[in-house]
C-alpha cells in the first residue's frame, strides 16, 4: 500500500469524524440557546468557537456574535477553511485520491454525502432548518462508516482509516472537556454547587453521551462523574479510553500484518498505560486542564509518529 | 437532416445512417433493438435516462474541463440508445485495425533504428526533422517485447456500409476506455431484459486483458517474477483522473503519482507504507514531456527524475513507450497508407481521410481556395480546439483563420468535411439522428493484438454538429457488437 494512500485514508476519516463532531457541538449549542437565556447562549457559542479553534478566525471576520451567524460560519462560510462543508470536501477529495483503496460502496457513500451536504449548505441555514441540517451531517458520516463496516477488508487500509477516526475523536472529546473544565472544576471544591446543570448536560450532549450517562448514573449529574465518564469509561464510544483502546487494537493489527511494530506503537503503549493507571481523583489532583493539555499533545505526537513510521509523505 | 422527433421511416440521407437505410427500412444491426424499443413506453425511457445521470454523478464518473476552476467536475452526457454494428461488420473492421496497429509498431521500431522507410523515400525526412514528437532518447533502444504502443485508440468514422475511415491514430495515451466499460454497466443496470433479447459481445474483459497484456511486456529486471504493474496519473485534478483510478482499481494495480516514485538502486520504486517497492511495468498517463524532468521538461513534477535511464537499462517497462507520439502526429497521418503498405506488404484495409499538407505550396493554395468546404486542423492540436470547420463557420471566422493559416502554413493540415454517419439518440420527441465516431481500444503485446469488440462512441448531441469532443458538447453511447 502506498504511503500516500495511507495518508489519504487517515485524513479522510479524520475529516469525516471532525465534521460529525462539529455537528454535535453545534447541536448542543443550539439547544442551549433555545432553553437558556441569551447570555448563557452567547457564552456557549463562544465556547463552541474556542473548542473548534475558530475563535480568532471568527473575530477576524468582524461578524456579529449571534447564534445564527456563528452556526453558519462554522457550517459553511468560505472565510472558514475548517467549515463543515470544507471538511466534507476534503474528505471527498481524499476519497478520490484513495479511490482504488476503498470499495465502491464507501466511495459512493462519501461522494453522495458530499453532494447532499453541498446542496444543504449551498445557502445560509435558517434556524428552523438547522436541526435537519445537523442531522443530515451526522447521518451521512454514519453512512460512510456503515459502508466501511459492511464492505471493507480488515487489512492495513481499514486500520489506517480507523486510526484516523480514533485519533480525531480522542482529540475532539479532549477539546470539549478542556473548554468546559472551568464548569467541572470549581464544583469539585464546591459540593452541592448551584452551577447550572445545563452546562454539564451540554458537555454530555456534545458527545452524544447524555443518555448513556443517565443510564449508568440514574439521572444524577455530577461533574466528577462526567469527567470520569468521558475520560476513563471504556464502554462509551467517544471516551478517551475507548478511542485509545481501539487505536491500540488497529495498530496491533497493523503490526501483526506487517510483521513488525514501529516507534508510534511504543508511544501509544505508554500513553495507554498512563490512561489506564490514572484514576479520576488523580486527574483532578493533577489538574484537569493540565491533564487534557498533555493528552492532546501526546495525541498529536502519536499522529505525527504514525505519519513518519508509515511514510505518509517523503 | 431530419428535424427531431420525426419518425425515422422514410428519408434520404447525404450521409450514412446506421439504423435506417435509403428505403426507410431498419438495417439488420438495429432490427432486434428496434423491436424492443418500439415496445417501450417513452415516458419510462425518459425516467431511465434521468436515473442514468444520477447514477453517473453518484459513482463520480466525471471529467474536469481545462480552463475551469480546479475541482469543477462535469458529466459527459450519456445517450441511452446503443450504437450497434453486426458481428460481420466488426470482423472486417478489426482486421483493418489490426493491420494498421501492426504497421504503427513496425514503423516506430524502424524510425528509431534503421529508418528504412525514410531511405526508401516513403516518408520524407522533413516531417521528422525538428518534430517534437520524435524523441532522440529512443534512438537505438528497443522496448521490452518490442512493443511500442501497448494501448492504441483508433478514431474511426463511418462513411458507408463497409466503409470506415481512420480519422486519427491515438498512440500516446488514449483515453475513454472507462466510458466504454461504465456505459455498458449502466445499460445493463437500466435495461437488463434488453440484453436477454439482443445478444451483445461483452466488453468487461478489457481490464483483465490490459493487465495481462502489460504483464507480458515485463522488463528484463522483473526476472520472470510476476510483474508489479502501476498506473501513473498526474493526479486528482487531471481531466481523466476517474479513468486512471478506474483502470488501476479494475486491474488491481497501484495508482501512483510522481511524488510517490523515486529511483532506488537502479529501479523505479514507489513509496509504500513499508518502504520502497520496485515497479516493473508503468502504465503512464502523463505525456512524454513530463515523464522525466532530467531528460525532458525540467519543471515537471508529474514524472520521475531518472526514469529514462532506468528504462534504457531494462529496469522498467513504460507503456506506451516514450516517443510513440511521432506515429499519431498529424504531419505523419497523411503518410499512413504508405506506412501500412511498406511494413505489411498489403494494401491498407482502412482508408485514410484525404489530407492536404499545408506545408506543401500546391496544397496550401488549394486549401486557401476552398476554406469554406474544408476542415483545417493544427498539426499538433487535439481535443477539437484550434480547428476550422468551414461549412459551419461564418465569413469572419474563416477570414480570421485564414490569417493564422497564412502565417504558419506548416502548422496545419486540411481535410474534406466528411459526411460522418449518424445513429439515433433519445430526445424528448423521440429518436433523432446525430453524427458519431468510434474509438475501439487495441492492446498490443508480444502474445498478439487484442481488440475489445465495441469501443467508445462519441456523439455530437447538437443537431447537425460534427464535433464529437466531450470538451465541446459531445456525449457518449454504449457501443454494441452483436454476437455471432
Amino acid at each position: 500500500m502506498l504511503g500516500r494512500s495511507a495518508w489519504g485514508l487517515f485524513w479522510m476519516f479524520r475529516y469525516l469524524e471532525r465534521a460529525e463532531n462539529t455537528a454535535r457541538m453545534l447541536d448542543a449549542g443550539f439547544r442551549m440557546a433555545l432553553t437558556r437565556g441569551l447570555s448563557a447562549a452567547s457564552d456557549e457559542w463562544r465556547s463552541v468557537l474556542i473548542t473548534l479553534g475558530l475563535e480568532e478566525a471568527f473575530a477576524a471576520t468582524g461578524l456579529e456574535h449571534s447564534g445564527h451567524i456563528i452556526t453558519n460560519f462554522v457550517l459553511r462560510s468560505p472565510e472558514n477553511a475548517d467549515s463543515v462543508l470544507a471538511m466534507m470536501e476534503n474528505a471527498r477529495t481524499n476519497a478520490r485520491m484513495v479511490r482504488t483503496a476503498i470499495t465502491r460502496e464507501v466511495w459512493e457513500a462519501t461522494n453522495e454525502s458530499w453532494m447532499i451536504l453541498k446542496e444543504v449548505l449551498s445557502r445560509p441555514v435558517r434556524e428552523a432548518d438547522l436541526g435537519e441540517a445537523l442531522d443530515t451531517i451526522r447521518r451521512q458520516t454514519m453512512l460512510v462508516r456503515g459502508a466501511m463496516e459492511g464492505t471493507m477488508l480488515r487489512n492495513d487500509i481499514y486500520n489506517f482509516a480507523y486510526m484516523g477516526t480514533h485519533i480525531e475523536r480522542a482529540d475532539n472529546t479532549a477539546r470539549i472537556l478542556d473548554v468546559k473544565y472551568h464548569v467541572l472544576l470549581p464544583s469539585l471544591a464546591w459540593v452541592g454547587s448551584r452551577l447550572d446543570n445545563a452546562q454539564w448536560e451540554m458537555v454530555l450532549r456534545s458527545v452524544s453521551g447524555e443518555r448513556a450517562f443517565r443510564w449508568m448514573n440514574a439521572g444524577a449529574l455530577d461533574p466528577k462523574g462526567i469527567a470520569e465518564f468521558l475520560i476513563l469509561d471504556g464502554r462509551f464510544p467517544r471516551s478517551l479510553a475507548f478511542c485509545y483502546d481501539k487505536l491500540a487494537s488497529n495498530m496491533a493489527s497493523l503490526a501483526y500484518g506487517y510483521g513488525e511494530a514501529a516507534p508510534s506503537h511504543e508511544l501509544l503503549r505508554q500513553a495507554n498505560a498512563r490512561l489506564q493507571q490514572t484514576g479520576i481523583a488523580q486527574i483532578f489532583e493533577f489538574g484537569l486542564h493540565e491533564f487534557i493539555t498533555q493528552f492532546i499533545n501526546t495525541n498529536r505526537q502519536i499522529a505525527d509518529a504514525i505519519a513518519a513510521d508509515y511514510r505518509f509523505t517523503e | 437532416m431530419l428535424p427531431d422527433g420525426v419518425p425515422m421511416t422514410t428519408t434520404t440521407f447525404s450521409h450514412y445512417d446506421e439504423m435506417i437505410d435509403g428505403q426507410g427500412q431498419v438495417r439488420p444491426a438495429y432490427a432486434g433493438y428496434r423491436e424492443w424499443y418500439d415496445a417501450q413506453d417513452p415516458r419510462w425511457m425518459m425516467k431511465q435516462g434521468k436515473q442514468a445521470e444520477s447514477f453517473f454523478r453518484r459513482t463520480g464518473i466525471t471529467f474536469n474541463v481545462y480552463g475551469e476552476d480546479a475541482g469543477q467536475e462535469r458529466l459527459i452526457p450519456f445517450d441511452m440508445i446503443p450504437r450497434i454494428v453486426t458481428a460481420d461488420e466488426w470482423k472486417k473492421l478489426s482486421v483493418g485495425i489490426e493491420q494498421r496497429v501492426r504497421a504503427i509498431n513496425a514503423f516506430l521500431h524502424d524510425l528509431y533504428h534503421k529508418r528504412e522507410i525514410v531511405k526508401a523515400g516513403k516518408v520524407p525526412e522533413r516531417v521528422l526533422k525538428g518534430n517534437e514528437a520524435f524523441l532522440p532518447q529512443m534512438v537505438g533502444f528497443t522496448p521490452p517485447g518490442e512493443v511500442y504502443t501497448h494501448i492504441v485508440g483508433v478514431d474511426l468514422v463511418r462513411t458507408g456500409p463497409d466503409e470506415f475511415m481512420v480519422l486519427e491514430d491515438n498512440a500516446r495515451t488514449p483515453s475513454g476506455v472507462s466510458y466504454m466499460l461504465e456505459n455498458r454497466e449502466t445499460m445493463m443496470a437500466m435495461f437488463p431484459e434488453l440484453f436477454s433479447k439482443v445478444q451483445v459481445q461483452p466488453v468487461s474483459d478489457y481490464p483483465r486483458a490490459l493487465a495481462r497484456s502489460l504483464a507480458a511486456c515485463a522488463p528484463p529486471a522483473a526476472n520472470g517474477h510476476r510483474p508489479t504493474v502501476a498506473v501513473l496519473t498526474p493526479g486528482i485534478y487531471n481531466s481523466a483522473y476517474f479513468e486512471h483510478a478506474f483502470l488501476a482499481d479494475q486491474m488491481g494495480a497501484e495508482l501512483v503519482e510522481g511524488g510517490d516514485l523515486r529511483v532506488v538502486d537502479g529501479r523505479v520504486c514507489m513509496r509504500t507504507t513499508r518502504g520502497w517497492t520496485a515497479i516493473d511495468v508503468l502504465y503512464r498517463r502523463v505525456d512524454d514531456n513530463f515523464l522525466d524532468p532530467l531528460t525532458f521538461n525540467p519543471s515537471s513534477v508529474l514524472g520521475v527524475p531518472g526514469i529514462m535511464d532506468v528504462y534504457r537499462a531494462g529496469g522498467i517497462t513504460i507503456a506506451n513507450a516514450p516517443g510513440t507520439g511521432i506515429a499519431d502526429d498529424k504531419a505523419i497521418y497523411s503518410f499512413m497508407p504508405e506506412i501500412v503498405e511498406f511494413y505489411t506488404g498489403e494494401k491498407p484495409i482502412l482508408k485514410n481521410v484525404p489530407t492536404w499538407r499545408c506545408a506543401e505550396a500546391d496544397s496550401l493554395a488549394y486549401v486557401l481556395d476552398h476554406l469554406p468546404e474544408l476542415v483545417v486542423k493544427e498539426v499538433h492540436g487535439s481535443g477539437g480546439y484550434g480547428m476550422l470547420i468551414g461549412p459551419t463557420s461564418s465569413k469572419s471566422e474563416i477570414a480570421a483563420f485564414e490569417k493564422k493559416l497564412r502565417a504558419r502554413p506548416e502548422n496545419y493540415i486540411a481535410q474534406p468535411t466528411l459526411s460522418l454517419s449518424t445513429v439515433p439518440i433519445f430526445t424528448k420527441a423521440g429518436l433523432a439522428p446525430r453524427h458519431v465516431d468510434l474509438r475501439p481500444f487495441v492492446l498490443v503485446s508480444p502474445n498478439g493484438i487484442n481488440i475489445t469488440p465495441g469501443g467508445l462512441t462519441r456523439v455530437a448531441l447538437k443537431k447537425g454538429s460534427l464535433v464529437v469532443n466531450s470538451s465541446q458538447g459531445g456525449g457518449t453511447k454504449d457501443s454494441w457488437v452483436l454476437a455471432e
